[in-house]
């Protein structure tokens, strides 16, 4: 993976900073075959500051998913969600590829520290009631503001999973037990669209000793029912074993809606939670058999992957759970 | 059939080896894909110790509730499918839906003993 070109770098930044500036500590974070995050320090005439660049490596194309995901970033500030500030987008003529560059948060991402580490003990608590607040802030996103998303709503996505199974060629009754339980209970909050971050969950947040500071990952942002991003967060995958913490592992569904409801959210009922729990432990179940067969087919040879499949059965577990009636 | 050691026995010792030998000596990646080998050899374990057992329960429960008898060729992951069809198109009996939900619950139960008995125990 090529570095990006520091020349190039420090000549797009001339846009937005005061000259001269020097780029440092360049370095690149997390996996993506396609899309690569590089932290680096930009030193200039009136200081230095931390700063990210998320790009698609090649061809700028001008109209794009990075420039879908700018836009949705700056929006997302606007309706006062926790997100780093976005700086510039890049031009063709930057020689950067296709991307974007935003200011860096401090923090940790890692799910698990933050679910362990002492350091995190007093954010934990708070978690739960941050993320209503958020939520609430994120699905008020102007939608005209948030061009190139595009709608999925429940109906489409249990279309979009049964399809899924069948490419697979392999049975799993007990998703197919939960799709039917799905397609007998739509929920009746269809019609209230929003922007759906669409996965929002503890790994993609920064997160310090006061909390959750940021928001990452918008990559699969759509239009859709707002409950959908309160159901993903409380699938019991995201817990790492906290299985007495709905949400997220870290806190009660009580602190999340009543925190959701207060920054001016819908509280869902039990059944529309309940319906989009379901629809998020499904997914995940899709995700980690397409994980399996990327090995299976060859296009990735991992032993880590091929593990992934034998997970699923988790995923089957825990969707029994929640159409049982537990949480 | 094999001579001694079995296929499970030949599975242990290997996990002995990477347990005993390996892990000790690799660090970062290779001692993250370590520890998920050996997790996969104790899955194979568990399956050649489990899997045949586990396999005849859920085709008896299945020929149960599908209510015809099996061709010789059908496997089991093939009554399975038939299952999962009858669900997807709504056309189990409505009599019949407990008895699924508690074959499909059986089922997934089996494969967690296999995969990750731990887990059964949240």
């Amino acid at each position: 993976m090529a570095v990006p070109d520091p020349d190039a770098l420090t000549s797009a930044l001339s846009r937005i900073l005061p000259a001269p500036i020097v780029v440092t500590d360049l370095q690149r974070v997390t996996g993506g075959a396609s899309r690569e995050t590089w932290l680096f320090t930009a030193t200039h005439r009136d200081g230095s500051e931390g700063l990210v660049l998320r790009r698609d490596p090649g061809k700028n194309n001008s109209q794009t998913e990075r420039a879908t995901e700018y836009n949705l970033l700056a929006a997302a500030g606007d309706a006062g969600v926790a997100v780093p500030q976005v700086r510039m987008l890049l031009q063709p003529e930057d020689n950067l590829g296709d991307g974007f560059i935003m200011d860096r948060v401090d923090g940790e991402t890692i799910a698990r520290k933050i679910l362990r580490d002492e350091e995190f003990a007093a954010a934990r608590p708070l978690m739960a009631a941050q993320c209503g607040t958020i939520l609430a802030a994120v699905h008020r996103i102007a939608i005209d503001a948030t061009t190139g998303l595009r709608i999925e709503g429940p109906e489409k996505q249990i279309h979009q999973w049964r399809a899924a199974l069948d490419g697979f060629g392999e049975p799993h009754a007990a998703f197919e037990l939960g799709l039917r339980w799905m397609s007998e209970r739509i929920p009746m909050a269809i019609g209230a669209t929003a922007v759906v971050h669409g996965d929002f969950r503890n790994g993609n947040f920064i997160v310090g000793p006061d909390g959750i500071r940021a928001i990452l990952d918008w990559e699969l942002a759509h239009l859709g029912d707002p409950i959908e991003d309160l159901g993903w967060l409380c699938v019991r995958a995201w817990r790492f074993g906290n299985v007495d913490q709905p949400v997220g592992g870290f806190g009660s569904i009580p602190q999340l809606l009543d925190a959701y409801e207060a920054a001016g959210g819908r509280r869902p009922t039990d059944d529309e939670l309940r319906f989009w729990i379901a629809m998020g432990t499904i997914k995940w179940g899709v995700i980690c058999m397409s994980q399996a067969f990327t090995h299976l087919s060859g296009a990735v040879r991992s032993v880590e992957l091929a593990a992934i499949g034998r997970r699923v059965a988790e995923n089957e577990w825990d969707l029994l759970k929640i159409l049982d009636g537990e949480w | 059939m094999q001579d001694r050691p079995t296929a499970a026995e030949l599975v242990q010792a290997v996990h002995e080896f990477l347990e005993r030998d390996v892990m000790g000596a690799v660090t970062g990646r290779v001692a993250f894909h370590t520890r998920v080998a050996l997790n996969v050899l104790a899955t194979v374990q568990r399956e050649l110790e489990l899997g045949e057992a586990q396999d005849a329960a859920q085709r008896a429960r299945l020929v149960a509730l599908l209510l015809r008898e099996p061709d010789a060729t059908d496997t089991t992951v093939d009554l399975e499918r038939e299952l999962a069809t009858a669900i997807r198109n709504g056309s189990l009996r409505a009599d019949q839906s407990e008895a699924a939900v508690e074959h499909i619950r059986a089922t997934v139960h089996e494969k967690l003993e296999v995969a990750n008995p731990k887990y059964l125990q949240q």
